[in-house]
């Protein structure tokens, strides 16, 4: 680690450190700080993950007598019933994230409201026969559809709950952040300076930015950003299904022009989720119900992209398997069939991936999409968030349990080193994923054909995959 | 600054008296203001709170049955002795206890004080006084509940004054936390030149191999002084990680736990009970009674 190398190298060699600790270009005078209320956490950003996090510090044992604050630039939304039709916006929650929610009491509010349990995962080529099919062998979930709006509902109950602890403060945008010098002196305030756009202050030990792919806390720290932009947009709708059927296996085929996935809502419904060029999604949005409605069954049962050479080649590949594993090749089941759409459930949204250099600076960390963006494809993005949500609240539950500096680099590098160790691997082959299978290459569709026919034969690597896709 | 001077000859002339060493203090003068830089000089002893505290915090839990989880330290009154920067006295202050630092040293009291300044909860619940052990021992007569002496005893000018004085101001049954270094082949090897001379994550001619105390005279002195010895255990530094883990053997930095006895020195029915606590086998290990 950077420390240890400082600690054996004498202090010249800070410079790995250095940049972490560098103030920005003003640090606050103590004077004027002294007014503005000083909290334990802030919390900027009150989407799932910001709130969640706030929600997993309120309860914690060790943070019983801590002062935490929750940022959110919009407006409090009210919960009480949901509507009858489904949102648009879903997402897939793993058995490591259901854990998670459970453990402060979110996860009873969502089974209440509503959500879709999946015990099959369906992942099949539009350009060949190959498919994979994820599921566990003692029939447990393999995941969960929940609407937004649902894990919204639920956390805002849970950070009620705690209201003594957690001060949730909404249409409050934060506009300005200064940051304090790592070893201060008696003229400027040792922490983050908050302001916000009515002008407030507030003053906190330690930061957390959780405020999406554009995070403002990320920019304002000056922490370097990785980031490309996809040529996709993703267009959501929700669909109801031409007959009732025992929903519960999530569906998704690659096309060459994108991803298109079916998510279980309930025994008639489904979340769409398909990731086409932009100027696809536009048409998709602007064609009438009828022709989207057989867009979208197309897409899952046309076998246009097939070519005789991959279809001979993956069937032959497919028989070796079975010769070596009998049990190693599935059948492929085809997809329920749609019959309408839910009217003014049509949205599209551009997609792109992200990550951060740094997670963490002297007081300052970033979770969620502030830290690491993802191609929907693998329905990885909240999970990661609420991945980052358990490590961190982990260290900092320990920090306060030893009376540490809450904002102290030494806890934030662990949470670095142990998330980054997972989401990078995991981001880097959604990517490459993304990109393999944006294609109609023949080299290429043969490579993944017969990889996806490997990985699904082969259980190990198919039970590591779904671990390391799960929680 | 008259008053300074003034301050500073009267303890030279009762450095004898004393068991404030006045050469120890020119050494830790140079680095009062660098007391709070986590990677600098005093880097070491920022991470040995990684240990010390959560021993500190668990030995006290454990003799107590009456504890909030968040807030676990509240209404235990701690005098950190020689609390330098304060380094110490504010996790401790965090974990809720009430805690009084002292250092002779005005200019790294000075350090202390601002440095808590800027937490209102710390600023409340520390205070810290430029001052020796003996010259607080006549208005804190049996006053704290705790006393953490932690890289003092090796720069102390009269250890067994030291104890006594100790045993003045803690309430009986109180506890006595003690971290220092052993005086051995291996901690003249690793304590000075390795850490002094050669890595450089020990200001050099902070420590004199002199002044080390082994375990065993550590533990005669206390035992001697009315104190009955509950816990030792090794510590061990990893300069390469620089984070401090426990051990078993003490040859080089060790931590000790106390417990002043009762009223009149009698074995009280808790102290008994403890003892047979202490036969158990516990997770803390290396307890010597």
């Amino acid at each position: 680690t950077s420390a240890a190398m400082a600690v054996v190298c004498g202090r010249g060699l800070l410079a790995p450190l250095a940049g972490r600790l560098r103030a920005g270009p003003s640090a606050p005078l103590r004077s004027v700080a002294a007014a503005a209320p000083l909290y334990d956490v802030v919390v900027s950003g009150g989407g799932m993950v910001g709130s969640a996090m706030a929600a997993v510090l309120g309860h914690n044992i060790h943070f019983h007598d801590k002062k935490i604050a929750l940022l959110e630039a919009g407006p409090r939304k009210e919960y009480d019933r949901m509507p009858e039709s489904y949102s648009n916006r879903v997402s897939s929650i793993s058995p490591g994230s259901a854990t998670l929610l459970s453990s402060f009491g979110a996860w009873d509010h969502v089974c209440s409201l509503r959500l879709k349990a999946f015990r099959r995962m369906q992942v099949w080529d539009a350009c060949s026969e190959a498919m994979i099919v994820f599921e566990k062998d003692d029939l447990d979930d393999m995941g969960y559809i929940v609407e937004n709006d649902v894990i919204m509902s639920a956390l805002t109950k849970q950070l009620d709950a705690v209201a003594d602890r957690v001060q949730v403060f909404y249409g409050s945008r934060a506009v300005g952040y200064t940051w304090p010098l790592p070893t201060h002196n008696c003229d400027t305030s040792p922490w983050v300076q908050i302001e916000l756009a009515d002008g407030r202050r507030l003053q906190t030990k330690l930061l957390i930015g959780a405020d999406g792919h554009n995070s403002v806390v990320r920019k304002e720290a000056e922490i370097k950003n990785i980031e490309h932009r996809y040529d996709q947009s993703a267009v959501v709708a929700t669909l109801h299904l031409s007959e009732a059927t025992d929903n519960n296996v999530a569906w998704q085929r690659f096309l060459p022009t994108g991803p298109i996935a079916l998510l279980p809502l309930s025994d008639t419904a489904s979340s769409l989720v398909w990731s086409t060029s932009h100027e696809h999604a536009s048409e998709l949005l602007a064609m009438d119900e009828e022709s989207f409605v057989d867009s979208i069954n197309s897409a899952f049962w046309s076998n246009v992209n097939h070519t005789d050479f991959i279809d001979t080649a993956g069937a032959v590949f497919r028989s070796a398997i079975s010769l070596l594993k009998p049990s190693g090749t599935a059948v492929r089941q085809l997809p329920p069939s749609v019959a309408k759409v839910d009217p003014e459930s049509r949205a599209m949204f551009p997609l792109g991936m992200g990550h951060a250099t740094e997670y963490v600076h002297h007081r300052v960390a970033l979770i969620g999409d502030a830290a690491h963006r993802v191609h929907p494809l693998a329905g990885q993005g909240v999970n990661l968030g609420f991945g980052d949500i358990a490590c961190l609240a982990h260290h900092l539950s320990a920090a306060a349990f030893n009376g540490s500096d809450l904002g102290s680099l030494k806890h934030l590098l662990k949470f670095e080193t142990e998330r980054q160790r997972h989401n990078v691997s995991l981001i880097a082959a959604i990517d490459v994923l993304k990109r393999l299978y944006s294609t109609k290459l023949a080299p290429l569709v043969l490579l993944r054909t017969w990889g996806l026919q490997a990985t699904n034969a082969l259980p190990p690597l198919k039970v590591r995959m779904s671990l390391q896709w799960g929680p | 600054q008259l008053s300074l001077f003034r301050l500073t000859t009267k303890r030279l002339f009762s450095t004898s008296h004393s068991s404030v060493d006045s050469e120890e203090l020119k050494k830790f003068q140079l680095l009062a203001h660098k007391w709070w830089d986590e990677e600098g000089e005093y880097s070491a002893l920022h991470s040995m709170n990684d240990i010390r505290v959560p021993f500190i915090r668990d030995t006290l839990l454990n003799m107590s049955s009456n504890y909030h989880l968040g807030n676990p330290l509240s209404g235990v009154k701690i005098l950190d002795v020689g609390c330098g920067g304060g380094l110490l006295s504010e996790p401790l202050g965090r974990l809720g206890a009430s805690v009084t630092g002292i250092d002779p040293l005005e200019d790294n009291i000075r350090t202390a004080d601002q440095h808590k300044s800027f937490d209102p909860v710390l600023a409340k619940r520390i205070q810290y006084k430029s001052s020796s052990l003996e010259e607080i021992v006549e208005e804190c007569m049996e006053t704290f509940d705790v006393i953490v002496a932690s890289e003092v005893v090796e720069h102390v000018a009269d250890l067994e004054m030291f104890i006594k004085c100790c045993s003045q101001v803690l309430k009986p049954e109180g506890s006595l936390f003690i971290t220092t270094i052993n005086k051995t082949q291996l901690s003249y090897i690793l304590g000075i030149v390795v850490a002094e001379k050669i890595i450089g994550v020990v200001p050099e001619g902070t420590h004199e191999w002199e002044k080390f105390v082994p375990p065993e005279e550590l533990e005669r002195l206390l035992e001697s002084n009315g104190f009955s010895v509950k816990t030792v255990k090794g510590m061990l530094y990893n300069p390469l990680s620089g984070s401090w883990s426990w051990m078993e053997s003490t040859s080089i930095n060790y931590a000790l736990h106390a417990v002043k006895s009762g009223a009149q020195g009698q074995p009280s029915p808790t102290d008994a009970l403890s003892e047979l606590e202490n036969d158990q086998p516990s997770a803390t290990a290396g307890t010597a009674v």
